[in-house]
C-alpha cells in the first residue's frame, strides 16, 4: 500500500511537482507560496532556485521548457504581477516540454498587500487554471495540470490559496514519472515573437482555449456529485470543502479547472438543480460567465468579494442566523510587531526620533509603520519605496524631501528596487535611499537570496556586494553602518538628508531570527535607578513591559540583548549581563 | 474531534498542532490541519486547527464547536473562548505576554481572566514556562502544554510519546518525552 502522510498543501504542490517529473524551477518567496520551493528543493533529482524576483523566475522555467524538460516557477499573486510580461507572450509561444505556473492567492490577506484574484489573470491571458482543494488533490492536480500544459501545448496556471498552502492533509505518495526529455526544434513562427509570428500565434491561442473549454466537460477533475436537486453548488479549491462542511446533503459540481469553463457540464447541472449557487472567494469568475450564457444562478449578492469564506458563513445565507451568533470578549488586539532585537527596531527609532518619514517597501519593516514607530507612510508593491521618492522629488522639488528617505530591505532591494535606484542615478536624483540589510528574506520566513552567499539548495556561491552595486551603477556617496550604532546612523541619516547628493544608507545587522546567530548577552533593569519615564518603552520592543509600580521590566525569555533600550535610558537603569 | 491552538507568535504553536495531527493520523483517522504562516507570525495572534474524524471537510474549527481549546497565554484565550463548545475544555498556559496595544498604553490588560473564564468554562491552567525552565530548557513548555492537553485529547499515551519523539530534533527527545510527562502528570 502507498505510504500515506499528513502534508502541508505546500509540501503536497511540490511532491506533485516532484511525481510529475518537473527537472528545474524557480522561484521568489512569497507568502503563502514559500515553501513549495523548500519542500522541493529537499529532492536531489529536482533543480531547484530562488531567482531575484518573478518574472525572472518565470523566464528561468520558460528556457527550460523550450529546452525540454518539465519545469514550474512559483510566486505569490502579485508576483504573478511582476511575471505577467512573460506570462501573457508565454501563451502565445506555448511550451515544449511542461511548464506550470504556481500561484498562491491571498483571500483575507494573510500577508499580502493586496487581494488579487490569479483566475481574472488566467482569462485574460487565456491559460488553463487548475484549482485543488486539499493537499491530496495538490499533489494529483499537479500531475494533471502538467499533461495538460503538454497536451494543449501552453502553460497552465496551478492557483492555490492561503487555506489550502497552509492546511494539512492525508496525502498518498506516487511515484515520480520521468518522461524523455522533449527534442528542442527551432522555430520561429512559435517562438520569437515578432508581430509577424504573434498574429498566428494569436490564432492559435484562441482556438486552443475554445477547444479546452470543449474538452473541459469531460475533464475528470471537474466533477458532479448529484444529492438533493433542489439546491446546488458550482464551486471549487477549499470553498468546496465548505459547501461539504455546511450542506452534505446538496448537489455539487466541483471545478478542478476553473479556466476554461466546462459550459456543457455547468449548463446540464444547472438544467438538473432547482436553485443554483455559485460559492467562489474573490471574484465573481464563475459567475459572470455562467450568467453571460443566460443561466441563472445566486453569487456575489449573497456572498462577499472580500476574505476567506467558512462553513458558518454559507450556513448564515442558508438557514439565517439561529445559533450561529458567539459572544465575543473584549480583548486588546495583538497585531504582528518586530521581534525583540530586529535591527529594524534600531533604525526607525533614529528615524523616528529625527522625525523623518520614510517611503516604506514590503517586508518585516513595514511594520515601522505603526505605532510606537510610526516611520512608514507608503507601503505600495516589491521595489516601490524608491521610485516613490523619486517621484515626491520630481513633484515638489529637493527640499521637499529633506525630511524623507526610502526604506528597503536587502532581498526586495535585489528583486525590483536596484531598478528603481538606477533611474534615480540617471535622473539626477539627491534622495536618500536606506537599505536594510538583515541578510535574508526575513518576513517569508528566512530564504537566500543573491547578496547572502548560499543557493536554495544550500551550496555556496558568489555573494553579490550591495554597496559595490550601488557604487558600480553610478550612486556617488554609499555609506554603510552598523544598524544597532544608533549614534553614527543618526550621524548619517542627519548628513545625507541634508546634503544635494544621491545616497544610500546600508543599515547592517542580521535578523535576530536567522539561524546560527548567537545572542551572548541580555538586558535587565535597574529598578532602583529606573524614573519611570517611558522613554525606553518607545522603541516597542516587546520584550519590555510596565511593572505596577511603573518601572519597567525585561522578559529574560524574550529579550535577544540587542541593547537598543540602553541607548534611549538617560538614568543607566538599564545594563546588560553575559549569559 | 475539534482542536484549536492558540498563542503568540513565536510561542511554538505549530509544532504541538502537527504532533497532534500526526497522533491522530497513527491513530486511523482523517485529519485536517490549519496553519498561520508570513506577518501574523510575528509577536501577533496565532491560531491553529487540528479537526480529525471519519471524514474532515473543513480545514479550520467554526465559533462553538471546539472540543479542546490550547492557549498558549491567558489573554489569547479569552480571546478566542467563544470558539469552544458548551462542554468543551480550556487548556491555559498561565502566563502574560503584552501586545503592543498595551505596552504603549493604547489599552489595558484584562485583570483575572482566568477566574473570569473558569466561571463559564472548565479549564485547567498550568504554568508551563516555570515547569519548563526547571527542566532546564524553556522553549520546552509548549510540549508541556501538549502533554496537559494531550490528557483531554484521548489516545494512549505511548502513541504521544513515540510521534513526539520522531518530530523533534534528535538532539532534543530527552528533554521533551521529560517535558511532556511534566505536563501529562499535571
Amino acid at each position: 500500500m502507498a505510504e500515506k502522510r499528513i502534508m502541508l498543501g505546500n509540501d503536497a504542490i511540490a511532491r506533485g511537482a516532484y511525481e510529475a517529473g518537473v527537472k528545474v524551477s524557480s522561484a521568489y518567496p512569497g507568502t503563502p507560496s514559500t515553501e513549495i520551493s523548500e519542500f522541493l528543493a529537499k529532492y536531489d533529482e529536482v533543480y531547484t532556485e530562488w531567482a531575484p524576483n518573478e518574472k525572472v523566475a518565470l523566464e528561468v522555467a520558460a528556457g527550460s521548457c523550450i529546452a525540454g524538460v518539465r519545469s514550474m516557477a512559483c510566486m505569490k499573486h502579485v508576483g504573478l504581477n511582476v511575471a505577467s510580461d512573460p506570462l501573457y507572450t508565454l501563451a502565445y509561444t506555448g511550451v515544449n516540454a511542461g511548464l506550470v505556473v504556481v500561484v498562491a492567492d491571498d483571500p483575507g490577506l494573510a500577508s499580502s498587500q493586496n487581494e488579487q484574484d490569479t483566475r481574472m489573470i488566467a482569462r485574460s491571458a487565456h491559460l488553463p487554471c487548475v484549482e485543488p482543494s486539499d493537499s491530496n488533490e495538490a499533489k494529483e492536480y499537479f500531475k494533471f495540470a502538467m499533461e495538460l500544459s503538454e497536451k494543449y501545448d501552453t502553460p497552465v496556471i496551478f492557483r492555490t490559496t492561503t487555506k489550502l498552502s497552509h492546511s494539512q492533509s492525508i496525502v498518498e505518495l506516487g511515484d515520480r514519472v520521468t518522461p524523455e526529455d522533449k527534442v528542442y526544434e527551432r522555430s520561429v513562427p512559435k517562438y520569437v515573437m515578432m508581430p509577424g509570428s504573434a498574429i498566428g500565434r494569436h490564432v492559435v491561442v484562441e482556438k486552443r482555449e475554445d477547444q479546452m473549454a470543449i474538452d473541459a466537460s469531460s475533464f475528470s477533475i471537474n466533477k458532479v456529485e448529484y444529492n438533493d436537486k433542489k439546491i446546488g453548488f458550482i464551486t471549487s479549491g477549499i470553498p468546496y470543502q465548505y459547501v461539504k462542511e455546511a450542506c452534505p446533503e446538496a448537489s455539487v459540481l466541483k471545478l478542478g479547472v476553473v479556466n476554461p469553463l466546462p459550459k456543457a457540464l455547468i449548463e446540464e447541472f444547472c438544467k438538473n438543480v432547482e436553485t443554483v449557487y455559485v460559492f467562489e472567494e474573490l471574484e465573481p469568475v464563475i459567475e459572470e460567465q455562467v450568467r453571460s450564457w443566460g443561466i441563472s444562478v445566486k453569487g456575489k449578492e449573497c456572498f462577499t468579494k472580500q476574505g476567506e469564506y467558512s462553513a458558518n458563513m454559507l450556513k448564515k445565507v442558508l438557514v439565517g442566523c439561529a445559533g450561529c451568533n458567539f459572544e465575543k470578549a473584549q480583548t486588546p488586539a495583538r497585531p504582528p510587531i518586530l521581534c525583540p532585537g530586529c535591527p529594524h527596531r534600531s533604525t526607525f527609532s533614529v528615524l523616528n526620533k529625527l522625525k523623518i518619514h520614510a517611503a516604506g517597501d514590503i517586508g518585516c519593516y513595514t511594520l515601522g509603520a505603526v505605532a510606537p514607530l510610526n516611520v512608514i507612510d507608503t507601503t505600495i508593491c516589491m521595489g516601490s519605496s524608491i521610485s516613490l521618492l523619486h517621484g515626491m522629488e520630481k513633484a515638489k522639488g529637493k527640499d521637499y524631501i529633506k525630511n524623507w528617505v526610502a526604506t528597503i530591505g536587502d532581498s526586495t532591494f535585489l528583486h525590483t528596487g536596484v531598478n528603481s535606484l538606477i533611474n534615480m542615478v540617471y535622473n539626477k536624483s539627491t534622495a536618500t535611499v536606506m537599505i536594510l540589510d538583515n541578510r535574508t528574506t526575513g518576513m517569508t520566513g528566512h530564504q537566500e537570496h543573491a547578496a547572502t552567499g548560499k543557493t536554495l539548495k544550500g551550496e555556496d556561491t558568489y555573494a553579490i556586494d550591495l554597496a559595490e552595486l550601488c557604487k558600480s551603477i553610478g550612486v556617488p556617496n554609499v555609506i554603510t553602518v552598523d544598524a544597532f550604532d544608533v549614534k553614527e546612523m543618526e550621524r548619517v541619516i542627519k548628513e545625507s538628508v541634508a546634503s544635494d547628493i544621491l545616497t544610500v544608507i546600508i543599515a547592517k545587522a542580521p535578523c535576530a531570527l536567522l539561524k546560527g546567530l548567537k545572542f551572548t548577552s541580555k538586558c535587565y533593569v535597574d529598578t532602583e535607578k529606573c524614573k519611570k519615564c517611558g522613554m525606553c518603552m518607545k522603541i516597542g520592543c516587546p520584550a519590555m513591559t510596565k511593572n505596577e509600580d511603573g518601572t519597567v521590566r525585561i522578559d529574560e525569555t524574550m529579550c535577544n540583548g540587542c541593547g537598543l533600550c540602553k541607548n534611549y535610558c538617560k538614568f543607566g537603569a538599564i545594563n546588560t549581563k553575559e549569559i | 474531534m475539534n482542536i484549536m491552538i492558540v498563542g503568540v507568535g513565536g510561542q511554538g504553536t505549530l509544532l504541538t498542532s502537527r504532533i497532534i495531527g500526526k497522533t491522530a493520523l497513527a491513530g486511523g483517522y482523517d485529519v485536517k490541519l490549519s496553519e498561520v504562516h508570513g506577518m501574523a507570525q510575528r509577536g501577533g495572534s496565532v491560531v491553529t486547527f487540528v479537526r480529525f474524524g471519519e471524514k474532515v471537510f473543513e480545514p479550520v474549527c467554526e465559533e462553538g464547536t471546539v472540543d479542546v481549546l490550547i492557549s498558549f497565554e491567558r489573554l489569547e484565550a479569552l480571546r478566542y473562548a467563544h470558539f469552544l463548545k458548551p462542554n468543551g475544555v480550556m487548556i491555559v498556559n498561565d502566563t502574560r505576554i503584552d501586545p503592543m496595544t498595551v505596552v504603549i498604553g493604547a489599552a489595558k490588560y484584562p485583570e483575572n481572566i482566568i477566574e473570569y473564564l473558569e466561571k463559564t468554562h472548565k479549564l485547567h491552567k498550568i504554568d508551563a514556562g516555570k515547569i519548563a525552565k526547571e527542566l532546564g530548557n524553556s522553549k520546552v513548555l509548549n510540549t508541556v502544554v501538549l502533554g496537559l492537553a494531550a490528557k483531554y485529547i484521548g489516545f494512549d499515551k505511548d502513541a504521544w510519546v513515540s510521534v513526539l519523539q520522531a518530530t523533534v530534533p534528535p538532539k532534543t527527545i530527552e528533554i521533551n518525552t521529560k517535558a511532556f510527562e511534566k505536563g501529562y502528570e499535571a
